[in-house]
């Protein structure tokens, strides 16, 4: 299940650790001649009801008019126990049992690992989730469906500390189904030694040129994700990720998956749960990846020295997730009530100490650690962020993406 | 004569029933797990995917089975049934001998070694196929002797190489299993009496011990080539997914691209595809009986004997 899961682990780097962990236990078991080790086998979504106090249902009681939904909740208003359902790895426990203490209600919380698990749940109605985290993507295509309650900011006033960076979302054009959760970018990660081969700037040409990819001493890695895969590709091409799919430009997709084939034979792999490590460790000196992943590993490896993440100089990609509530959500009031708590300057600061990634939380900056808020890899500076862009939904275009993927890979 | 008769009919009958009752619980899981989600992906397989990615089960078409015969498909097809030959051969390469080696030890031997072989087996697969990531790794120790023996270091992880070693070993044990039940059950006699009869130790091998663990090899070769066929967890971590094989592409369809009536397809055929196989060691393993020979038939002739005594009596 795990590390195959390509577009699962992506942004969630903490996940990675559990199965290298999982995976020396394994080899410790292995020698101990010791046996069964089921827990890499474990529920995706382990169920982590934190501590919950006794007299709940006595704070809770909800006003009777609240059946309306959205409109009708006050700010911090709760009708029932959350059920919130987010990413494996991506908040800090101790959030939750503040906001636990807070409210009086009880969060019911759960885990996915891919955009995909999370909307077949919400799809099927196969469980009932009040809070969920689709990224950009996502919530174009569950908005599109008619899978997500339009948001009453009213009872969220701690929305407006939501960066102005992040006003005209091209995914959620009207603004009304989302508020940004964290934020990240795709580029990569490579070793000085490299850097410095390329006369100090980065650029995909390391991975697409094959001149230039012949100079790199070590392994390349890419992402094993379609959307990625093909972004990048475009924008070594020269193309707008945006005008591609816009103008629906077949052949430009064409062009890139006909790149994509042609590199295919130069990586070593295809990977998007250990690249981070993969690359502080030297198993490959260039690495397609995202930016909290690569944040994380060279913290952990303490290699600043030695390794450091890029956007290339043709551009690079931007993601963000964000919280929404699904169509068919049991406690609508409960779930603005932690929309409103996670951006809270305080509490969105501590997101973001915790996750690596980037807050869109304007507010919370004074809270951020400094190596954080100084690190161009996470807060990339002006002139880099101008050279990225959101994958839009891509619609009809999206099997045309997956396929030019596999094609590269046969 | 007519009384034993229907009380031995209501014997049976009961019997039939115990044994209907003892049955239903696996017949009910089985129906419930297996055949109801065996309908779902048929009907699935039959539907269309929109363009947000939803399955629409409405305009029933086989636009997704014509999309088999896309070269993308059948190349990803023959890779995969190439890989799951060349596992299945190579374990049996390595499988009979080993087995062959435990099945003649003494008893208390046998057990240990059985034991050994077992206890891969319990371990979580994921774990065990991380552990080979690790030993393959160019910083792992395979890779640091052959550079303290003045080999260099090598480079053999995220390579079809080790997608083959992981596979073998993944699966090694079933193919062990069943060999060496074969073995094990196999009437050591007729090989000592075909080398009385002066054959060469070859050629008893050859003419006597292959033929009698024909039905361990078939059940082996199944077992093995039927979940390597599907595999996708191994080539994915030891081959750095740089090759497309039938199992990601499933997965991929019902993950990343949403193409559930493609995935319900692929697996629709993967299945039909594995039933044959089964159905060619069940044939194959009734034919095995009979090449099991003089003891086989004596054995028969031995039961025709006792139920042609208790029709007599």
């Amino acid at each position: 299940m795990t590390t195959t899961t390509s577009a699962a682990l992506r942004r969630h780097p903490r996940r990675r650790r559990l199965i290298l962990m999982a995976a020396m236990l394994g080899i410790a078991g292995l020698l101990a001649a010791a046996c069964g080790d089921d827990e890499a086998d474990a529920p995706a979504e382990a169920t982590a009801t934190t501590a919950a106090p006794a007299e709940e249902p006595a704070t809770t009681a909800a006003p009777a008019e609240e059946m309306t939904g959205a409109a009708a909740c006050g700010p911090g208003e709760t009708d029932g126990d959350l059920a919130f359902y987010n990413w494996a790895e991506y908040i800090d426990e101790e959030l939750l049992a503040a906001f636990e203490a807070e409210t009086g209600i009880n969060v019911d919380y759960t885990t996915y690992e891919s955009n995909e698990e999370m909307l077949t749940k919400v799809e099927s109605g196969a469980a009932i989730y009040d809070l969920v985290v689709p990224s950009d993507y996502m919530v174009d295509t569950m908005r599109r469906d008619d899978l997500l309650l339009e948001l009453n900011y009213d009872a969220i006033p701690n929305s407006a500390n939501i960066s102005s960076d992040f006003a005209n979302p091209p995914f959620d054009p009207e603004h009304k189904y989302h508020v940004a959760y964290q934020w990240g970018t795709t580029g990569i990660g490579l070793s000085y030694e490299v850097l410095d081969l390329l006369g100090g700037e980065s650029t995909w040409a390391v991975i697409f040129d094959a001149e230039t990819a012949a100079m790199v001493p070590g392994g390349i890695s890419m992402l094993d994700d379609a959307p990625e895969t093909v972004s990048a590709a475009l924008k070594y091409l020269g193309y707008s990720i945006n005008e591609v799919i816009t103008d629906q430009n077949e052949a430009a997709i064409q062009e890139a998956g006909d790149l994509l084939r042609a590199t295919n034979d130069r990586l070593l792999k295809y990977d998007s749960v250990t690249f981070g490590d993969d690359l502080v460790n030297g198993e490959v000196d260039v690495a397609h990846g995202w930016s909290g992943g690569f944040a994380l590993s060279i913290d952990e490896a303490d290699a600043y020295e030695t390794h450091v993440y890029t956007i290339p100089a043709e551009g690079g990609v931007r993601w963000v997730d964000t919280m929404a509530i699904p169509h068919n959500a049991d406690n609508v009031c409960s779930a603005h009530a932690m929309i409103n708590f996670l951006t809270d300057a305080e509490n969105g600061a501590a997101l973001t100490n915790w996750t690596f990634y980037g807050s869109p939380n304007a507010a919370a900056t004074p809270f951020i650690d400094s190596e954080i808020l100084e690190d161009p890899g996470i807060y990339p500076p002006p002139e880099v962020d101008a050279r990225l862009e959101f994958i839009p939904h891509s619609g009809d275009l999206a099997l045309m993406i997956q396929d030019m993927h596999s094609r590269a890979k046969s | 004569m007519n009384a034993p008769d229907s009380r031995e009919g209501a014997a049976v009958r009961a019997r039939r029933r115990q044994g209907m009752l003892l049955a239903s619980p696996g017949a009910l899981y089985l129906l419930i797990f297996f055949v109801a989600p065996l309908a779902l992906i048929s009907v699935y397989s039959f539907a269309t995917r929109t363009s947000t990615g939803r399955t629409s089960l409405s305009g029933w078409n086989i636009e997704s089975y014509r999309a088999i015969g896309d070269d993308i498909i059948v190349g990803i097809i023959a890779r995969s049934a190439w890989l799951a030959t060349l596992t299945t051969v190579l374990c049996l390469a390595v499988g009979y001998p080993f087995a062959y080696y435990i099945a003649t030890r003494p008893r208390h031997v046998r057990a240990i070694l059985l034991v050994l072989v077992m206890i891969p087996f319990w371990t979580n697969g994921l774990v065990r196929v991380f552990a080979i990531r690790f030993l393959l790794g160019s910083n792992g120790p395979a890779s640091a002797l052959s550079e303290s023996l003045g080999f260099g270091t090598f480079r053999i992880l995220f390579t079809p190489t080790a997608v083959t070693i992981g596979m073998v070993y993944s699966f090694l044990t079933l193919m062990v299993l069943p060999l060496y039940v074969a073995l094990e059950r196999m009437d050591w006699s007729l090989t000592e009496a075909a080398r009385d009869l002066y054959a060469s130790g070859a050629r008893a091998f050859w003419r006597v011990t292959l033929p009698l663990t024909r039905s361990g090899i078939v059940a082996g070769c199944v077992l093995v080539f039927v979940p390597s066929f599907g595999s996708y967890v191994v080539p994915d971590i030891l081959g750095g997914a740089k090759t497309l094989l039938i199992g990601s592409y499933i997965a991929r369809q019902f993950r990343d691209a949403r193409n559930w009536p493609l995935g319900a397809s692929l697996s629709v055929l993967l299945i039909v595809a594995m039933l044959i196989a089964v159905a060619f060691n069940q044939r194959s393993g009734s034919g095995a009986e009979d090449a099991d020979g003089p003891r086989a038939r004596g054995r028969r002739r031995h039961r025709d004997g006792a139920e042609a005594k208790a029709e007599a009596s």
